[in-house]
């Protein structure tokens, strides 16, 4: 007879010392780990718990400014270097981690209208309302006289907006007509002109970097290239664009902010039909900024909210707000992916954080292994409605919650109707139209 | 024939080598044994196919005796760690490319043991997007599934086993002589306890196999760490002692008393007195869920949950007294044997049973279900014994007849079956699948048997009987590898709190008990279609005409206005209804 028994020599499973972690023998057997899903799912259930107790997105405000803040500009390469200008023409440099104003002086009589980075990022232009371009040195040091351009161009017309050439040291302004601009040269090098109405906004392509969209009072967008003659393409919509940003990774698609409290995402390849409509805003939307990795966009609206919307999906992720904050002027999204900056009416630029429950500094690696255990299980049963409610609900501000339902209601009331329309009419003669159909009016060419 | 070089060995005239057993020396390595035969080809061609044929059919039990080998075969890797007990066995085949050949690959059986099921059908997905999504998904699954395989490698100990000569049955052996020729620490987990007075009484084991409690009808409740022995408290509740069960950790355990349960900690003290459950007969605790399940005299079950302290569901079942009671490790459903034949399964979400079945034609005396949550055994009072498949319920997989009605039954973690009949103890083992046909070990009691308990993780059965308790040997019964995250032998009093915080972080809700436990992960098919119809249907059309008539007009009841209301109510309650 040959016998055995399991007898297990506590040396083997015991620590040596107080200072040793404890030993953990492991056996992935499944039978040893009953209610495998059931766990997970209460896991799940937690960390999606926790993301919301965690939620805590609004870092800092930076105050200075003495009236409402128009514009902002992040420098290309600095992240912690950030401009921004305000409705009484004055200028103020920032630096953001330490939440500080370096500099501020007036740099323009009347608003400051728009703010860019030349490509290097040694200098920076501004218009405003006094018909001028300055360019001005990227420089936070006091000694020097700090209130003087480097140069100033005067113009004929009033200018609205201004974006710099992500190569070359050429800059586009646009107002009544859209120019072009040669950073060493006081007169304009081309001039784009598509009918009467004028321009508001005007963004170069970050990639294909001779491409340039510009918004029109006339509620279209209008496509040029630098290098030709004229515009190249027009998109009609039902209502205002307001502001448009290019999608910094996928070079033939950018999204517009538009009056109708959607945001709308193009593929210039096929204008007629936008390829998303991004809704949740209840009011206009004004400004909006890609994140750099080009999967979110976070956009500022009339309504005092902040939302963050994924690129492929058509209601925001997140939405920020607090009750102090009026109607948003601009909105930045950081270089690193880890900040929006906002400013808004009430004189103020505030930080968020992009990821709301995001824990900020560094992480032990064990924490990161347990953030990153959550995230697979949040996101393998995103589906349960218990998940799903608690991931979703957001509190949002009584007038946004009143606007959302009066919103809810009228759609639903045309729904019906159209539906009842289409129920008691021959077939065919209520079509369906598709909603990222109807917003679209025409291209032109 | 050209013969390979094999590594341990120096090369021989390979003309003598067909004729000869090579048989290596057992002190090359202590505990790998090479068994190769060698057989010409001609000689017995028909009982070579008929052993492979046997393979095919169950490739668990390969005969370790005949190894074909030719150099024209393909080299096999085998288990190094054999299920049934046994000697590391390591049969090395020469190796056909001398350079690196890659990865080990990994034996069917175990990727098989590891598996989470089959994957998602590709065919479904449209777009190529979501396809490559759940292509790397499903690569994923497929590599976890594999490094966890591959991880069984290293898993330090083995089972026990007890391998017989010629001429010897495994039931002749005493528990003395096992005793004896076990090691010393082994031989001290035989013993017994004398205890005359207080019986019969009840034992069970806690969830990592650590600490016992026993508890004498005559109200006698102790509980210990048996393995040092060191008694962690000893009371007389002066009052009978229906039942005894560990709560969550070994501080805690559940007393059911005459009238109520109590909760005492582990000095004796008494910590609650839970007079929601009345004359309880049986108690399971559910380990993830913190229910403590109760059966009552008079038919009652209860899951109360201990976290909170509040009854989840209590139901009658009107079946009679309860006094059979098992849980399903794996989807914590409670199982009952009634005396008239029929097993039933109970869930606290459901009002009726799960599952009724009759099982047998007379009186059921005892029921278990295995670790695995696999196989069900039930006895019946007509001497047979039955071995059911709990995830398939038809027919019985194994119908025994014992001499005399099993009055205990019990699965350990190896699918090991102990019958407690009078004061006799058997072990069966592989008795599922196929039919034991002899005991595999008997011992005989002092007393009566009146309640068993494998030990976790210890090839140690624990019986209760009238007369005291008595810690039997049974090499090859328990799970030799525990994982320290779910139950640890040897924890430390911090580890246990920590562990006791985490268990209570990630319970599991009472009303997710059901009869598949991975049903939560699944994709909820026909709700989903039934919310859209239903949206579409609320959403887009005017809601159905209902001829509306009150039934009679009362006095005060009438006028238009309040008529008018009425008939918008019950439109709206018609409307919530097609929802």
């Amino acid at each position: 007879m040959k016998v055995k028994v399991i007898n297990r020599n506590p040396d083997d499973y015991l620590r040596e010392t107080k200072r040793n972690i404890h030993k953990v023998p492991r056996n992935f057997d499944p039978s040893l780990h009953p209610f495998e899903a059931a766990r997970e799912y209460v896991r799940a259930l937690n960390a999606v718990k926790l993301e919301r107790v965690f939620a805590k997105p609004f870092v800092a405000s930076l105050d200075g400014h003495r009236d409402g803040i128009s514009c902002m500009g992040k420098h290309p390469q600095m992240l912690s270097f950030l401009i921004s200008g305000a409705y009484d023409g004055e200028i103020r440099m920032w630096d953001v981690p330490q939440q500080m104003c370096l500099k501020d002086f007036v740099a323009h009589n009347g608003v400051v209208r728009g703010i860019t980075f030349t490509n290097t990022g040694n200098n920076f232009i501004t218009i405003g309302d006094d018909k001028l371009i300055k360019t001005w040195k990227t420089d936070n040091s006091w000694d020097e006289k700090d209130d003087i351009p480097i140069k100033t161009i005067p113009n004929k017309t009033v200018l609205t907006s201004i974006t710099h050439h992500y190569k070359q040291s050429i800059f586009a302004t646009c107002g009544e007509i859209c120019q072009l601009w040669e950073d060493t040269r006081n007169e304009s090098i081309k001039k784009f002109k598509w009918g009467v109405s004028s321009l508001h906004d005007v963004k170069f392509n970050p990639i294909e970097t001779h491409v340039l969209s510009a918004c029109c009072s006339d509620s279209s967008i209008i496509l040029y290239d630098i290098r030709d003659v004229g515009p190249v393409h027009k998109v009609v919509m039902k209502m205002k664009t307001n502001s448009v940003a290019w999608n910094p990774l996928e070079a033939f698609v950018f999204t517009a902010a538009n009056e109708d409290y959607n945001l709308y995402s193009f593929d210039t390849r096929n204008l007629r039909r936008p390829i998303n409509v991004h809704m949740d805003h209840v009011s206009a939307v004004i400004d909006l900024d890609y994140s750099p990795t080009g999967k979110e966009f976070v956009s500022g609206s009339y309504d005092k909210t902040i939302r963050i919307f994924e690129t492929s999906k058509g209601h925001s992720r997140d939405v920020y707000h607090t009750k102090r904050m009026q109607r948003l002027t601009c909105i930045k999204w950081s270089l690193d992916n880890k900040y929006i900056l906002s400013s808004s009416d009430e004189m103020n630029i505030r930080i968020w954080k992009t990821k709301a429950s995001e824990k900020l500094g560094v992480l032990k690696p064990r924490e990161r292994v347990a953030l990153n255990y959550s995230e697979v299980l949040k996101e393998k049963y995103a589906s349960h409605p218990q998940i799903k409610r608690i991931a979703r609900h957001r509190q949002v501000p009584k007038h946004v919650y009143n606007a959302q339902r009066e919103l809810r209601m009228m759609k639903d009331k045309i729904k019906r109707k159209d539906a009842n329309r289409r129920a008691h009419s021959k077939k065919g003669q209520v079509p369906f139209e598709a909603e990222r159909k109807k917003s679209v009016i025409s291209v032109q060419t | 024939m050209n013969k390979v070089p094999r590594y341990f060995e120096k090369v021989e005239d390979s003309n003598e080598t067909q004729n000869k057993d090579i048989k290596p020396k057992k002190e090359f390595k202590k505990e790998i044994v090479f068994n190769i035969d060698v057989k010409p080809k001609p000689w017995g061609r028909r009982r070579e196919d008929n052993r492979i044929r046997k393979e095919q059919r169950n490739p668990n039990k390969i005969s370790r005796k005949n190894v074909k080998y030719s150099p024209n075969t393909k080299p096999k890797l085998w288990d190094h760690r054999t299920r049934d007990g046994g000697v590391k066995k390591i049969k090395y085949v020469p190796n056909p490319n001398p350079k690196f050949p890659g990865r080990v690959p990994i034996p069917k059986q175990k990727l098989q043991r590891h598996s989470r099921g089959e994957g998602i059908e590709k065919k479904g997905i449209r777009t190529g997007v979501h396809r490559k999504r759940f292509e790397k998904k499903e690569k994923n699954i497929k590599l976890a599934t594999e490094l966890a395989a591959r991880a069984e490698i290293l898993l330090a100990e083995d089972t026990g086993f007890l391998e017989v000569d010629a001429g010897e049955s495994s039931t002749q052996f005493t528990q003395k002589e096992i005793a004896a020729s076990v090691d010393i620490t082994s031989a001290t987990k035989y013993f017994e306890l004398h205890l005359h007075e207080f019986g019969p009484y009840r034992a069970k084991y806690t969830r990592n196999g650590r600490h016992l409690l026993l508890g004498g009808k005559m109200g006698h409740v102790a509980a210990f760490d048996w393995m040092t022995k060191k008694l962690h408290c000893e009371i007389n509740v002066m009052e009978t002692v229906h039942d005894i069960c560990w709560l969550h950790v070994e501080t805690m355990f559940a007393v059911a008393q005459k009238n109520w349960v109590y909760v005492y900690d582990n000095e004796g003290i008494e910590l609650h007195c839970l007079k929601k459950l009345n004359k309880v007969s049986r108690m399971e605790f559910l380990p993830y869920h913190f229910i403590l399940a109760t059966a009552s005299e008079v038919g009652y079950l209860s899951w109360l949950d201990i976290s909170i302290g509040q009854i989840v569901a209590q139901y009658n079942t009107n079946m009679g007294r309860l006094s059979i009671m098992a849980q399903n490790p794996q989807n914590a459903v409670l199982c009952f044997g009634h005396s008239k034949g029929v097993v039933t399964m109970w869930a606290p979400s459901s009002k009726q049973p799960l599952v009724k079945m009759l099982c047998h034609k007379s009186p059921l005396t005892a029921l278990h279900i295995d670790p695995r949550g696999i196989y069900m055994a039930t006895a019946a009072i007509d001497k047979s014994i039955k071995v059911w498949d709990v995830r398939q319920l038809g027919e019985p997989l194994q119908n025994y007849t014992v001499r005399s009605a099993a009055e205990c039954i019990n699965f350990s973690h190896t699918n090991m079956l102990a019958l407690g009949m009078g004061n006799i103890i058997e072990v069966y083992r592989d008795c599922c699948t196929k039919t034991a046909k002899r005991a595999y070990l008997r011992h005989r009691l002092t007393g009566f048997v009146s309640n068993m308990d494998f030990c976790p993780f210890e090839d140690v059965l624990g019986v209760a009987s009238s007369r005291g308790f008595t810690s039997l040997l049974v090499p090859g019964a328990g799970e030799p590898n525990f994982d320290a995250r779910e139950a640890n032998p040897f924890q430390t009093k911090m580890q246990r709190k920590e562990a006791e915080i985490k268990a209570l972080l990630e319970k599991v809700p009472a009303d997710l008990i059901s009869l598949d436990p991975t049903r939560i992960a699944e994709v909820d098919i026909p709700t989903l279609q039934e919310k859209v119809e239903a949206k579409k249907k609320l959403l887009y059309l005017k809601p159905p005409k209902i001829n509306f008539e009150s039934k009679r007009k009362g006095k005060g009841r009438g006028g238009t206005v309040k008529m008018a209301k009425k008939k918008k109510i019950v439109q709206e309650q018609a409307k919530k209804v097609k929802k």
